[in-house]
């Protein structure tokens, strides 16, 4: 036999099963699997983009909250800074009120100290003056008359010694 | 590749005879000595079709007026008395290999599919379907999508199947036994079938421009006119394109079997020669066979990567030019 005539009956049975194979898989077989492989590759792709949008989103939600902590913390700081300075304030007024209070207090006692001291000086004089009058009237031995114009002169007196 | 002639102190050898009895096609199947399986066979002559088991025929014996031919342009094929060839679409060997081979590659690849069928696309397959899906995803972007570029989806079904169909045939025929053995991508009949499938997918599709550019190629005037040099060059293009692959993967085949069915006879050559040589030549036999063994199965996934990776550029290039 010839091995490079070919045979006509293998030729018949090689393009029957031959077309009912590729008929076969080509209808049943290889586009079901292409098309899994396929929207496989796709679903792939969609899930890698959506993890990075994700991990986008995720960073700037970072960001943000930094920035927020951050904010927060400087107006922590603003408040704290006037707090401090509002109390200063207090401070100070209180000090100033408790300041002028005490001046006060100061000032009036002065002056009923000095309305007492002209008082106790007047009272004095008038003692003074009556005990010279006394004094006097011993030595002179005679009652002295306690007119006006006697005490009038004694005051002068009392007011040049 | 089961060794079919029966072996007998008293035969001698004729070597040629055997690797050609082995090379071809036969009625029955041999397993090993006295394990023959008879096929039908299936006859169409003078208008009337006959099937009967092929071991009627054994040993010369007449059935319904056929007899297997002993000599002549038709030895060892049924003939009828006058010694005419009927229509034979007989199960031969290589029939019944090749019905084998599809059935295997559609159960495979019907199996695979019934899996993504049943799974969905959102799960990714582990073992046998996901060696197959690289095989199905190499072929339909790295060869198909690659050499043909738009619009190769409607090819790829076709370059997929005839990758698998010669893939397996080859790899069945390195078996040595039941169910491999036969010779079925060595012979030029499936090679051939093969290349017109080829020829059908690269011509009957082509647009316009192919044909323009076979019978009217962008050439200087006087290549075409008044005589047609060119288009006649491509117009022979247009078929030794499959006959180069006929040829390639039936020779590669039947080269690689020759080689070492040729190697396994040393054994029985050298067994005349003496214990001492034969035992000698017998180590170096076996070790040459492995080592050829080893390269077909190279050369199995090789000539179904070329045949299929040729188709598609011929293919490719009907499309782009």
């Amino acid at each position: 036999m010839n091995p490079l005539t070919p045979d006509p009956g293998l030729i018949f049975w090689m393009v029957l099963s031959f077309g009912v194979v590729f008929f076969l898989l080509a209808k049943f077989g290889f586009p079901v699997i292409v098309k899994a492989i396929n929207e496989r590759k796709e679903f792939i792709e969609m899930s890698l983009l959506s993890a990075k949008q994700a991990n986008e989103r995720l960073a700037n939600i970072q960001a943000e909250s930094e920035k927020l902590l951050s904010d927060a913390k400087a107006q922590q700081k603003d408040i704290i800074a006037s707090a401090m300075q509002e109390k200063k304030q207090i401070v100070q007024a209180a000090q100033d009120e408790a300041q002028a209070a005490a001046d006060q207090m100061i000032e009036e006692a002065r002056q009923s100290i000095q309305a007492e001291k002209e008082r106790a000086l007047q009272d004095v004089r008038k003692e003074v003056a009556s005990l010279a009058l006394d004094i006097a009237e011993k030595v002179i031995g005679e009652r002295m008359k306690d007119d006006a114009i006697q005490r009038k002169t004694i005051e002068q007196i009392i007011d040049e010694l | 590749m089961g060794f079919a002639a029966p072996l007998r102190a008293s035969e001698k050898l004729d070597v040629s005879k055997l690797i050609f009895e082995h090379l071809g096609d036969s009625y029955e199947w041999h397993i090993v000595e006295g394990a023959v399986i008879p096929l039908p066979c299936i006859l169409i002559g003078d208008g009337s079709m006959e099937v009967f088991m092929s071991d009627r025929l054994e040993h010369g014996a007449t059935y319904k007026g056929y007899h297997i031919a002993e000599e002549g342009d038709y030895e060892g094929k049924i003939v009828t008395a006058t010694g005419e060839r009927p229509f034979d679409i007989s199960i031969t060997k290589n029939v019944l290999e090749l019905f084998i081979v599809c059935i295997l590659i559609c159960s495979v690849v019907l199996g695979v599919a019934r899996w993504y069928r049943k799974n969905g696309s959102k799960k990714a397959p582990g073992g046998f379907v996901g060696m197959m899906e690289a095989v199905v995803d190499f072929l339909d972007k790295d060869v198909a999508k690659e050499s043909i570029g738009h619009g190769y989806e409607r090819f790829s079904p076709y370059l997929m199947t005839v990758f698998l169909f010669i893939l397996t045939s080859n790899l069945l025929g390195l078996l040595p036994v039941f169910p491999g053995g036969a010779n079925l991508t060595g012979n030029i009949a499936v090679t051939m079938t093969c290349a017109v499938t080829a020829f059908i997918a690269i011509n009957f599709f082509a647009p316009k421009e192919y044909y323009k550019s076979i019978f009217w190629p962008d050439v200087p005037i006087f290549l075409k006119a008044p005589l047609p040099i060119m288009p006649v060059i491509e117009f022979i293009g247009v078929f030794t394109k499959p006959f180069s692959l006929t040829v390639r993967l039936f020779a590669n085949i039947m080269a690689g079997h020759i080689i070492i069915l040729a190697l396994t006879s040393v054994v029985f050559i050298t067994a005349e020669m003496g214990e001492g040589l034969c035992a000698s030549m017998t180590v170096v036999s076996v070790l040459f066979c492995i080592f050829m063994n080893c390269l077909e199965l190279l050369v199995a996934f090789i000539q179904a990567y070329v045949f299929t990776i040729l188709t598609a550029n011929f293919i490719g290039l009907a499309h782009n030019e």
